[in-house]
């Protein structure tokens, strides 16, 4: 399977999915008008990699702020990965938040709270 | 056209008013606010939790103006594609202001799921999002009814909205969003 690069917008996140290490990063913004168009290439990785998956799949969600048109999208992705989990594919999703981003956290836990897969939140400090 | 610009910036100056826009709403439009808006908080030095809070409900309540285009009948005259939104600042909080043309039959519907979510305590708001999250519905565009529920969530306030008739077709819907700082 190949590598899926999509380059960040002001409104889309970067993603970077590669299948051979088993490594996939969702970092930066994710605000587009219509959000399904934006992770079907995302979604449709995922699918292919649940028929050949490896032992562990690291997942990082390193999102500064996301819409609610990305959010049901969000979760189609976690669903995927919970599929590849089931597959074998030994999934931990690393959550990151900014420390006094508490909705960001509270998104994080609500996903936790759907998807059977283990979190892990991830502090960032703040730069400034 | 009788207009006095003075006493309408007067107006807005007194109401606290940093920024507003009567017309049609394009994508490009939705992405200079935000960063305008963005740059504006960051001058402020407001702190980057309530930074956060204001962006991404600012996101939610334009892109719902952005959507609404989508929704409005064929039947709708030209003129009911445009809206109006005001962003104001107190020491105290942040105001969002939108308004826009809805036809009756959708304003009935609207109604009854803004008073739904106003009916809902905090860890209600939290099981409901998570219900309609997680209930497989999506519009084509993504969200599936989750913009308002957030925007109450987020600002941890009752939505303050309104509906005002304006013919046998349409009201005009207004909406206050408040953030407390």
């Amino acid at each position: 399977m190949e590598n899926l690069v999509i380059e960040g917008s002001p409104k889309t996140p970067t993603i970077k999915f590669s299948p051979e290490e088993g490594k996939l990063l969702i970092q930066g913004r994710s605000i587009p008008e219509n959000s399904i168009d934006f992770y079907k290439p995302l979604v449709d990785s995922l699918e292919e990699y649940t028929g050949n998956v490896k032992d562990t799949t690291s997942v990082d969600i390193v999102l500064e702020y996301f819409n609610t048109s990305s959010s049901k999208c969000i979760l189609d992705v976690f669903k995927k990965l919970e599929k590849i989990n089931e597959a074998g594919g030994g999934v931990t999703i690393n959550w990151h938040y900014e420390e006094d981003d508490e909705d960001m956290l509270e998104a994080g836990e609500d996903y936790q709270a759907i998807i059977n897969i283990p979190f892990k939140m991830v502090e960032i400090e703040e730069e400034d | 056209m009788d207009i006095n610009i003075y006493d309408l910036y007067n107006k807005m100056e007194q109401d606290s008013i940093m920024l507003s826009f009567k017309g049609n709403v394009t994508s490009e439009l939705l992405t200079s606010i935000l960063q305008i808006m963005e740059s504006k908080m960051e001058k402020l030095n407001e702190p980057n939790r309530i930074k956060k809070k204001v962006y991404n409900i600012l996101v939610e309540a334009l892109q719902n103006l952005y959507h609404h285009l989508d929704k409005q009948p064929d039947s709708a005259p030209q003129g009911h594609n445009t809206v109006i939104f005001m962003i104001g600042k107190t020491s105290e909080a942040y105001s969002i202001f939108t308004g826009n043309y809805i036809a009756n039959v959708n304003a009935v519907k609207l109604r009854s799921r803004l008073e739904k979510i106003n009916s809902l305590e905090p860890e209600e708001l939290k099981a409901y999002y998570k219900e309609v999250l997680n209930n497989g519905m999506m519009s084509d565009k993504g969200g599936g009814g989750l913009g308002m529920i957030d925007i109450a969530r987020k600002s941890g306030q009752r939505l303050d909205f309104d509906f005002q008739k304006v013919d046998e077709e349409f009201s005009f819907y207004s909406l206050n969003i408040n953030i407390p700082q």
